[in-house]
């Protein structure tokens, strides 16, 4: 009983971290058919930007209670700064290539992020811990969790139901899936498809973002952690069908409670068994299990 | 708490320059490079290709450390400005010309084979990773070329990897010495063992460090019981699911050899949740964290430095001095991963002052079972027919001084060499087993 609560929390924490850090990626891939590599480089600067104004804030002393706008402010700030210096600098003058060519050109702008992070801030490690330290501990049938991670939990369900009601209940997510399913007839329609692209990709971005900077204050942030992010996403979006915001959702939930699982049942097969999921998905639903429907141009 | 955060460089200065950002970031897509050469001109100079993670999650609490300590002693080497023994410029006459690459690489071979054949470097001194040290030991061999190991911990590479070493040396004591002493320490100290569990990395550096640790409890307590053993993948970062793992199985002791960020992050996630409070831990690289981490790290833990290294290292000329230069240059003391750097610089000069050479063979002849003093005390080449080093270790336990706001180490115990390290020609694992044999602990 105790360990089947456990898988459950833990699995449903991993599930949040991994959604929130993901689902910016689908969401850019749904839209834009890109895959997004420089996602990881989002990710990163939103645990940098959200660690090192933690650090600055709490090293005056200050209450720690507003260091839980500081995480969001932070994400917002380098999402929406570093979505659209890539996407008007760079990507807006390769819409239209060839997926595999938009791979590469997102890898290279994940490299450049990658050393522009390390320019910034350095390469040793920041720690900001004191959000999550703040509310303390529940006990779940005599588990100890930080009250921290259920902020985790609810901000993915949050973010999750926003972008579902955006999407399928508001005029402009309306006029997205139109983008999404036609983008030249959108055009021939009067739908400023760029300006939707533009704001899919900063909007991505800043999710992105999101996914680090709430993540900053359990880790240490330190180079490299957003290629470890970019591996796991996949897998996730993956799972669930690359451009699908449930998908994603679904893909979380199966990978963090089998990851949770496994390290309570079966130490030994924690990294195997997130892939072992994945493979069994693919080999029946080879485009994920809310794969997009395509509609092919004859 | 004041230390929570390490600022490197200013937010807005940084972003002033643009063109120097992209410049940089440019610079940085290429997966290694080479700094410029820092010798001094003279008659005679020993190119040296020195190793370490320049980049990665591992740059920061190891790569950088061990290149800023390589800067400092290569200065001081070629000045003579290190305390004697060494007040000599150079090695054996010649000034260290030396040539920085980035471990972070997914191709350390062909990074390690260029610097033999383009750089023509006379020796290699490098290899934080235990993975790293078990692909380029091969190939050093094959090469032909000097190459000193002065970091990484598997005791697989003079065990299995490379059985008959000529060109290979590692001037640091391996893993098991870290893990039988963390045992030791822990039966010294009268804790409660009766279940242990551990949370390693899971690759070869986590993975002896737990099968020598856990077979050393088991020889030294017999009735030692094993929780549960988690392996999370390398550099993961999120250990909630482990974490719950450990609280759920209730072990007296928990062992962790974890470093970096990986360390840093379980000691937040763990502190957080009360594992520090139910279960005495002991993290056998903690050194590297306790002063990034002040009043964040639990009294009480039990902390190594993966051998008499920083706040563990004896007093001494040379420790002082090193300690005060590094401090004077960075503005941070000295971490384990500078002291072995260090150690290997001064291991390598011992050995060509003695031999009155910097030629690879003279080197290698005299650097085969040297002993000399580091900044850590005394190093001798004494497994693995003379190429792989033992010294004297110490564990502590961790105190934060509320007064002076500092991390301290209290009842430190220090354990000599031929205790916590096999003797010459035994494999680790069959002497932990066997019950030590020939261990000499007074």
């Amino acid at each position: 009983m105790l360990t089947a609560v456990a898988i459950a929390v833990d699995g449903l924490g991993f599930a949040a971290w991994l959604f929130l850090s993901s689902v910016g990626l689908t969401l850019i891939y749904g839209v834009m058919r890109i895959l997004n590599m420089a996602h990881g480089g989002f990710y990163a600067l939103g645990a940098y930007s959200s660690a090192w104004a933690i650090g600055l804030y709490t090293a005056t002393g200050s209450t720690v209670a507003f260091t839980f706008l500081l995480i969001p402010l932070a994400a917002l700030i380098a999402g929406v700064i570093a979505g659209l210096v890539v996407e008007r600098g760079i990507l807006r003058f390769m819409y239209g290539r060839d997926e595999v060519l938009m791979v590469l050109v997102t890898y290279a702008i994940f490299l450049i992020l990658e050393d522009a992070t390390k320019l910034i801030w350095g390469t040793d490690s920041y720690v900001a811990w004191q959000p999550a330290f703040y509310f303390g501990t529940v006990e779940v049938f005599g588990i100890p969790y930080t009250v921290y991670k259920f902020l985790i939990i609810g901000t993915a369900i949050a973010v999750g139901l926003a972008l579902f009601y955006a999407l399928n209940r508001t005029r402009i997510g309306k006029l997205l899936l139109v983008v999404i399913e036609d983008r030249e007839i959108s055009g021939a329609l009067g739908i400023n498809v760029t300006l939707f692209f533009t704001a899919t990709f900063v909007l991505g971005a800043v999710l992105g973002a999101l996914g680090g900077a709430i993540t900053a204050p359990e880790i240490s942030v330190s180079p490299g952690i957003g290629a470890e992010i970019i591996v796991l996403s996949f897998a996730v979006i993956v799972i669930g069908g690359m451009g699908s915001i449930g998908g994603a959702m679904l893909g979380a939930l199966i990978v963090g409670f089998a990851r949770a699982a496994s390290v309570h049942l079966y130490p030994p097969a924690e990294l195997f068994s997130i892939y072992l999921v994945m493979a069994a998905v693919l080999a029946v639903k080879p485009y994920g299990l809310f794969a997009l429907a395509e509609s092919r141009k004859i | 708490m004041n230390n929570s955060v390490r600022k490197k460089a200013p937010f807005g200065a940084a972003l002033d320059n643009t063109t120097s950002l992209f410049a940089a970031a440019a610079i940085g897509l290429m997966t290694t490079f080479a700094a410029p050469s820092e010798a001094q001109a003279q008659d005679s100079s020993v190119k040296v290709g020195f190793v370490t993670f320049l980049s990665g999650s591992a740059a920061g609490p190891f790569g950088v450390p061990a290149r800023n300590a390589a800067e400092l002693m290569i200065e001081a080497i070629n000045a003579g400005a290190v305390p004697g023994p060494y007040n000599t410029a150079g090695i054996g006459g010649s000034m260290i010309d030396p040539i920085f690459v980035d471990e972070n690489s997914k191709q350390k071979n062909a990074d390690y084979l260029k610097l033999v054949e383009k750089d023509g470097v006379e020796m290699i001194i490098g290899y934080v990773s235990s993975g790293s040290c078990k692909a380029i030991a091969p190939e050093a061999e094959k090469a032909e070329r000097l190459t000193i190991l002065f970091d990484c911990g598997t005791p697989q590479i003079f065990e299995e990897i490379v059985t008959d070493p000529k060109y290979t040396f590692r001037t640091g004591g391996h893993a098991t010495m870290d893990s039988v002493a963390a045992a030791r320490y822990l039966v010294a100290t009268g804790a409660p063992a009766g279940t242990i569990a551990g949370i390693n990395q899971n690759y070869a550096f986590g993975q002896d460090n737990w099968r020598d640790f856990s077979g050393t409890m088991a020889q030294l307590s017999s009735d030692t019981e094993i929780a549960t053993e988690q392996f999370p993948k390398i550099h993961s970062g999120q250990y909630g699911s482990e974490i719950s793992a450990l609280l759920t199985s209730t072990p007296d002791v928990v062992h962790s050899s974890f470093w970096g960020g990986d360390l840093e992050a379980f000691i937040i996630q763990g502190s957080a949740r009360g594992i520090f409070e139910r279960s005495k831990v002991i993290l056998s690289a903690g050194e590297t964290a306790m002063h990034r981490l002040g009043a964040q790290m639990p009294d009480g833990t039990i902390i190594g430095a993966r051998g008499p290294h920083g706040d563990l290292a004896p007093d001494s000329e040379l420790n002082s001095w090193f300690r005060k230069a590094y401090f004077d240059r960075f503005g941070t003391l000295p971490t384990y991963p500078s002291y072995k750097m260090a150690q290997a610089l001064l291991g390598v000069k011992a050995a060509a002052d003695k031999a009155g050479s910097s030629d690879q063979d003279a080197i290698i002849g005299a650097l085969t079972g040297l002993e000399w003093e580091g900044p850590s005390g005394t190093v001798s080449m004494a497994l693995a027919n003379g190429h792989q080093a033992i010294q004297g270790t110490a564990y502590g336990t961790y105190k934060y001084d509320k007064d002076t706001s500092s991390a301290t180490l209290v009842d430190i115990i220090h354990f000599p060499a031929e205790c916590v390290n096999p003797p010459a020609g035994a494999n680790s694992i069959d002497w932990i087993n066997g019950g030590f044999e020939g261990a000499k602990c007074d």
